[in-house]
């Protein structure tokens, strides 16, 4: 697939950015509101630790570029990560002003207003701590994710060599794919892919796998980072499921995101209760559909969507139906024409600690819908490590030693979803960063050892 | 209603609110609109030959958003006709008989051209009459302003000359510019004067353009020292008329100028001894409006305390002033912390840590270093309902940020107050000792 000029222009029109920009007279009010707290409670909660409090003051002292490199030097991918963070549970949400006026510093904001300024400046970081030692990098990142690519961009600022397998035709994963356009542009994505670039970190489009198999990584890299991501979405596994007109939230963001075609149905119905499915309804609406219908099997208070989105679907005009779960896709003509669903009630709870939902007995009912997104989780992707390598899972997930992103298996490292099950950006940024700086060091004492030898 | 009239000096007005000589009171339309507003008198803008002005002519400084925290300028005395000041003074007295002109003058410093100006000015009507020898910015380089009130012969000198002609109250503006203001506050009393009012601005370079290296406010490139004032100057201010309203040579009404924005500040000077008050800044920054809350405030204040006119508590404050020898050394306080009201922002235990004698403690934790290497290992993630299976989210990390005093170690120094962002979470709380009251003097007179 080839990549169209990003952003699509219909993008710009119909998903205007949720969140207004600060100009600069907000910027510096909102920075002099900042306590500039000791040890801040907004550093410890961020998971990459921005030293938050430093950048703000730097933002009211108008030294812009310190700013910037303050959040840099922590988070590669600051500029996403002030767009796509859901600040209320993270920096925001730990503000002591929440406790003084009720009011938190909007740190997201102003982390936006530093980094646009940076990249508006066409500033670059330059300098690595170190030169590069030797002719071959000698780490590999598996995957062109945010875990991969905070893991690449430390690792050069140590001054090793990196090299960054990714399948897609863009590097920069969830970041360029999979995020609501109105939060993260696939462009800015791309400038963040730019500026990891620009550290030096070389990118290579292969499957590992296929085209590249574990076994050459093995022989052209001392160490490999797996920032693998998940799989693909999990299918709903009823009658119809693959009917025409049913395609799954992730491959439909993708496709508007990217791509100048999308066709959206009048009568769309989403099938979940993530953030990812309320961005998917949401895309449906501004795309033109008139009528979107959430349904979720459990209840509002079980949906693991974050408040703040539920809020922002239901300004879009998203309605919600709690309670039932589908049971068919019913075809028509050839197409998706209907989902069946029966409805639910909520049980004990499950593993997981929510209620389960159990489904009641009888025929249901139809909604009639001309397209059906799926925005059931993704599955956990593993197929690589069928290969085995003697690296334990968790469940669906890879093990890793937490303060270092080890594997079980010492040259293996791993961080981003494919560990943690699907969180946030800057949980996968943060991932990277430790796993690099435990690799650096790993890689600094086999130098150590050997100019002693 | 307590009764805010006032009698400073023999000049009578409704309210002890006067403009300062300055921008705001330059000419008798401004001065009316000010009367309208709420003012009690006005010192008109300095009346002396006509001058020559440059542009331009203030500068400031801003701190943390806020702007004008002090401000400085560089403008001279009136660029207008002294007769055209006079008819307009005529004019104003005419329409406002109960309010408060007076005439801030500033002519060179010879007999004749004092007598001449003092005559003019008491012929038009003013009701008293201020000598500027303050100004410390261009007309002290002609030996007038500062040049005048810096050498305090001259101040007597020219003030004598002043009383030799004057049937009107004269009040002599100093200048804070010198090393003892009390030196030229008794020789404006030796000369005769029959009131003072302090302070006039102070010298200063309010900041360097850091793109053209030239200091503010630049004049084609180039800048000169300019008079500092506005709410920054307030302290210092202050200072200086106490330092007058305490001097046993000196037992003139002062006239309290510095920094004086709103009813507080009024009714700081006037706790020191003075009996009106002169505002510029505030009223150049937002305009003769502020007036209303001036006496409004200070009115409600005065009934809160049970006080019904200034002179009720005018000069409270001095007596509890004393040099630092006379101060009690067994007295003692401690901070104390409400953890109810705590935010966690760690500011007094920073402050405490590295600019006071590290006695406010975190628990479990050595030192300001050991804290943020805790924090920067700790790992965090985003809470995730479907994936955080029964764990408690996050939170709860608002109790251990609360800082704990040592209270045995504890100087009392007051920082940590200081520095607090909440009202009243930390406390200052007296500590019983059980000594006897023991000053600097008294320990070592004894030991002597």
């Amino acid at each position: 697939m080839m990549a169209p000029d990003l952003p699509v222009p219909r993008n710009l029109e119909r998903f205007p950015e949720l969140h207004p920009a600060f100009d600069s007279q907000g910027a510096l009010a909102e920075a002099n509101r900042c306590l500039f707290c000791f040890d801040a409670p907004c550093m410890g909660a961020c998971p990459t630790h921005i030293d938050v409090a430093r950048f703000i003051k730097k933002i009211a002292s108008g030294n812009l570029r310190g700013s910037a490199l303050t959040i840099l030097d922590a988070n590669i991918l600051g500029l996403s990560c002030a767009r796509v963070c859901p600040v209320d549970v993270l920096c925001e949400g730990a503000c002591v002003m929440l406790k003084h006026d009720g009011k938190a510093i909007e740190i997201g904001r102003l982390q936006r207003f530093a980094m646009d300024s940076f990249y508006g400046s066409g500033a670059k970081l330059t300098s690595t701590r170190r030169q590069a030692e030797g002719p071959a990098p000698p780490v590999a990142c598996v995957g062109g994710g945010p875990a991969s690519l905070a893991c690449a961009a430390e690792l050069r600022r140590q001054g090793y060599g990196v090299t960054v397998f990714d399948n897609r035709p863009l590097p920069g994963g969830l970041n360029t794919y999979g995020v609501a356009e109105y939060k993260l542009r696939a462009s800015d994505s791309l400038r963040e892919v730019d500026l990891v670039r620009s550290l030096g970190v070389e990118f290579r489009r292969a499957e590992v796998g296929e085209a590249v198999t574990l076994d050459d990584l093995e022989k052209g890299f001392s160490l490999i980072f797996l920032g693998l991501g998940l799989g693909g979405m999990e299918r709903l596994g009823i009658p119809g499921d693959r009917a025409v007109g049913v395609m799954d939230a992730l491959q439909f963001i993708e496709r508007y995101k990217t791509s100048d075609y999308v066709q959206v149905g009048k009568r769309v119905v989403v099938i979940g209760g993530g953030n990812t499915a309320i961005d998917a309804a949401n895309a449906a609406k501004r795309l033109g559909a008139e009528k979107v219908h959430l349904f979720y099997r459990r209840s509002e208070k079980e949906m693991p969507a974050f408040p703040f989105e539920f809020d922002q679907s239901r300004v879009e005009g998203v309605r919600f139906h709690w309670l039932a779960q589908p049971v068919e896709i019913v075809e028509r003509e050839g197409r998706a024409a209907a989902v069946r669903f029966v409805e639910t009630r909520l049980g004990d709870p499950d593993a997981s600690g929510r209620r389960k939902a159990e489904p009641l007995g009888g025929a249901g009912f139809e909604v009639a819908c001309d397209m059906v997104i799926p925005a059931l989780g993704q599955s956990g992707f593993m197929g690589l490590l069928h290969e085995s390598r003697g690296i334990r899972l968790n469940g669906r997930s890879i093990a890793i030693e937490r303060p270092t992103g080890r594997t079980s298996n010492p040259r293996y490292y791993a961080g981003g979803d494919c560990v943690n099950g699907g969180r946030e950006v800057v949980d996968a940024v943060a991932d990277g960063k430790r796993a690099a700086l435990a690799m650096a060091r790993r890689l600094a004492e086999a130098a150590n050892a050997r100019s002693h030898h | 209603m307590p009764d805010l009239t006032t009698n400073f000096a023999g000049i009578r007005c409704p309210n002890p609110f006067w403009l300062a000589s300055g921008p705001p009171s330059n000419c008798g339309e401004q001065v009316m609109r000010a009367f309208d507003a709420g003012w009690g008198g006005a010192v008109w803008k300095t009346i002396g030959e006509p001058i020559v002005n440059v542009t331009s002519r203030y500068s400031s400084v801003d701190w943390n958003g806020q702007r004008m925290m002090g401000l400085n300028n560089i403008e001279l005395i009136t660029d207008r006709p002294i007769e055209v000041n006079l008819r307009e003074i005529a004019e104003v007295k005419k329409r406002y008989p109960k309010h408060a002109v007076i005439a801030s003058l500033m002519v060179e410093s010879k007999r004749e051209a004092w007598r001449d100006i003092v005559k003019r000015s008491e012929d038009a009507g003013a009701d008293g009459l201020e000598l500027n020898f303050g100004c410390p910015h261009g007309m002290s380089e002609r030996g007038m302003g500062s040049a005048v009130g810096q050498v305090p012969e001259y101040t007597r000198m020219i003030t004598e000359w002043v009383k030799e002609a004057a049937r009107t109250p004269v009040l002599v503006k100093l200048t804070p510019n010198v090393t003892d203001i009390r030196v030229v506050a008794r020789a404006a009393r030796q000369g005769g004067a029959d009131g003072l009012s302090a302070i006039n601005t102070i010298n200063s370079i309010t900041g360097i353009d850091l793109d053209t290296f030239t200091p503010r406010p630049n004049v084609g490139g180039l800048s000169a020292h300019g008079g500092y004032c506005g709410p920054a100057v307030k302290p210092i201010a202050l200072h200086l008329v106490q330092q007058i309203a305490a001097d046993g040579e000196v037992g003139l009404p002062v006239s309290g100028i510095g920094g004086i924005g709103g009813w507080h500040e009024a009714a700081e000077f006037m706790l020191l001894g003075c009996g009106t008050v002169q505002v510029c800044t505030a009223a150049m920054h937002y305009g003769f409006r502020i007036v209303e809350d001036m006496t409004d405030g200070l009115s409600n204040w005065m009934d809160e305390k049970g006080f019904h006119t200034i002179e009720d508590f005018r000069g409270l404050s001095l007596a509890k002033m004393a040099e630092w020898k006379h101060l009690d050394l067994n007295y003692r306080i401690a901070a104390r912390i409400d953890r109810d009201k705590c935010i966690g922002c760690e500011l007094c235990y920073i402050a405490c840590w590295d600019g006071a004698h590290q006695c406010i403690h975190l628990d479990g934790r050595a030192d300001p270093a050991s804290v943020e290497a805790a924090s920067r290992a700790r790992i965090a993630v985003t809470p995730n309902p479907k994936l955080d299976a029964g764990q408690a989210a996050g939170g709860g990390a608002a109790a251990v940020r609360v800082p704990r005093v040592d209270e045995e170690e504890c100087v009392g120094c007051n920082l940590c107050w200081l520095v607090c962002p909440v009202e009243n979470c930390i406390t200052m709380a007296p500590v019983e000792t059980g000594k006897a009251r023991e000053s600097w003097e008294m320990r070592t007179s004894r030991n002597s």
